[in-house]
């Protein structure tokens, strides 16, 4: 088993219970293996459930069948049916996650957001600081925002404090959604030599680029997720 | 590695009303469980009867290998001075208001043994500073401070004895909206840094958001759904659970 991440038979529907029932299907008997050191992105037209992919295999949209198979310390883990502090551990220790958008938490400063993830696992303030500091100097947010909350930085800057964030810890499989999506030519740069070093050191990624370019040059292989047919 | 808290089969009735109806919870160390729910859902009489304070008709409430419901009322308050802390909603529920600041934080440490003076004065400075309330405070009465200060002095007293499991019933209740981000954010911290397990109850899901790891959602006595924090906001299978999420105003 050489898979670092594997969607077996994944199926994903949304019941609206407010909207009388109604049930929307979104993924069906989806095949994903993802292996270390590979970077799949996931192609599609919008509304194909891309992000609901990445979603459930991130555990914050729950399976709604199958398996999502994720290699965690040398062990096989299902996160369709882990339960919450398996998911939160894995999380921490294995799985990362680059949403479009930062979740700011009120006045906690940018570089503070980017080490957090290292000192839950146990890197030292000191240490994990550092290492915070030098990857948002490396995608270019200014210094003297680094000790700033992001609440009011620009979509950008914020996008670049929330990529650091996923960066930091050197997670073993990693989802990036739409991780350039409002960066400058300069960083996007940054954001494809950082997923190449990724690779490099064997993480497994799972992308969505609307970038052209930034995809071509990173993606080892594209992953097409078709619209379902409305069921009857 | 087992739960600090384990709760099975909790009922309780009060008349023809289910107030708890077949609950089970466990909160393992460490880790932030956040009850969420309308009020008359059942979530503050959980926590009254999971911290011992009411009686359920049938169930079992078990803390590191302790039978709460079973223990007298002496060795529930050795329990409450010395394992657990409280947080009410009203801070003047937890805080005595015709004692100093300082006499508040440090008649805890006192309740689990503490006896010298100057160590207990500095233990109530450091702590009014972590809560962010000026040391040079430590003299005045909590009826001189503000709401958000009274919350924050209510938390020091709380925390200064290290308790191993908090019940917070709707820590931010009362406050401006303004206040309320500033306590949720110290309570982040706090609870991080110390590593506390963390039963709290509240209305907010924002709140229940920023802080739990995980969350029960009550309705009628019954928790009808459970789980991952993010997962139980994001893609909700309850119906009622569904409604809580959407009737949240964005800002």
């Amino acid at each position: 088993m050489s898979f670092a991440l594997r969607a077996e038979n994944l199926g994903k529907s949304f019941t609206l219970h407010l909207q009388g029932g109604v049930t929307l299907p979104v993924l069906q008997a989806l095949e994903l293996t993802v292996a270390p050191g590979e970077c799949v992105a996931l192609s599609g037209p919008s509304g194909a459930g891309k992000s609901t992919l990445m979603r459930c295999l991130y555990g914050n949209y729950g399976a709604g069948s199958g398996r999502i198979l994720i290699r965690h310390h040398d062990a096989s883990v299902d996160l369709a049916t882990a339960d919450a502090r398996l998911v939160r551990e894995v999380r921490r220790d294995t799985l990362g996650y680059v949403s479009q958008f930062l979740r700011v938490i009120p006045r906690v400063p940018a570089i503070e957001i980017v080490a957090e993830p290292l000192m839950a696992r146990g890197v030292a303030r000191d240490a994990a600081l550092a290492r915070a500091e030098a990857l948002l100097t490396r995608l270019n947010l200014p210094a003297r925002l680094h000790h700033l909350p992001p609440a009011t930085f620009s979509g950008g800057e914020q996008q670049r404090v929330n990529l650091a964030r996923g960066f930091a810890p050197g997670y073993p499989v990693l989802l990036l959604d739409e991780p350039t999506a409002s960066l400058d030519a300069a960083n996007r740069e940054v954001v494809i030599g950082l997923i190449a070093e990724a690779k490099a050191r064997g993480a497994a990624i799972v992308g969505i680029f609307h970038d052209a370019e930034v995809r071509d040059r990173v993606a080892d292989r594209l992953f097409d997720v078709a619209p379902l047919h409305e069921a009857a | 590695m087992s739960p600090l808290l384990s709760a099975r089969g909790l009922e309780l009735r009060f008349g023809r009303i289910a107030a708890l109806d077949g609950v089970d919870l466990d909160i393992w160390p460490g880790e932030v469980v956040a009850i969420v729910g309308e009020s008359g859902s059942g979530k503050t009489t959980l926590l009254r009867v999971l911290s011992g304070l009411a009686a359920p008709d049938a169930g079992s409430v078990i803390f590191d290998g302790q039978d709460v419901l079973g223990m007298n009322e002496a060795a529930r308050r050795h329990l409450m001075r010395t394992q657990w802390g409280f947080v009410h909603q009203n801070p003047r529920d937890g805080l005595r208001m015709g004692v100093s600041a300082g006499g508040n934080i440090g008649e805890r440490l006192m309740a689990t043994g503490a006896r010298h003076y100057g160590n207990i004065r500095a233990a109530a400075a450091d702590w009014l500073r972590r809560v962010e309330i000026d040391p040079e405070r430590l003299d005045a009465l909590p009826r001189t401070f503000s709401g958000g200060m009274q919350q924050r002095l209510q938390i020091a007293r709380t925390l200064v004895t290290h308790p191993r499991l908090v019940f917070m019933d709707e820590p931010t209740g009362g406050l401006d909206v303004s206040v309320q981000a500033r306590l949720l954010d110290l309570i982040r911290a706090l609870v991080a840094e110390l590593g506390l397990s963390v039963l709290l109850v509240t209305h907010d899901i924002a709140a229940a958001r920023l802080l739990a790891h995980r969350i029960l959602v009550m309705r009628h006595g019954q928790v009808v759904e459970q789980g991952l924090t993010d997962r139980v906001l994001d893609d909700p299978q309850h119906p009622y659970t569904q409604l809580l999420v959407t009737s949240v105003l964005a800002a």
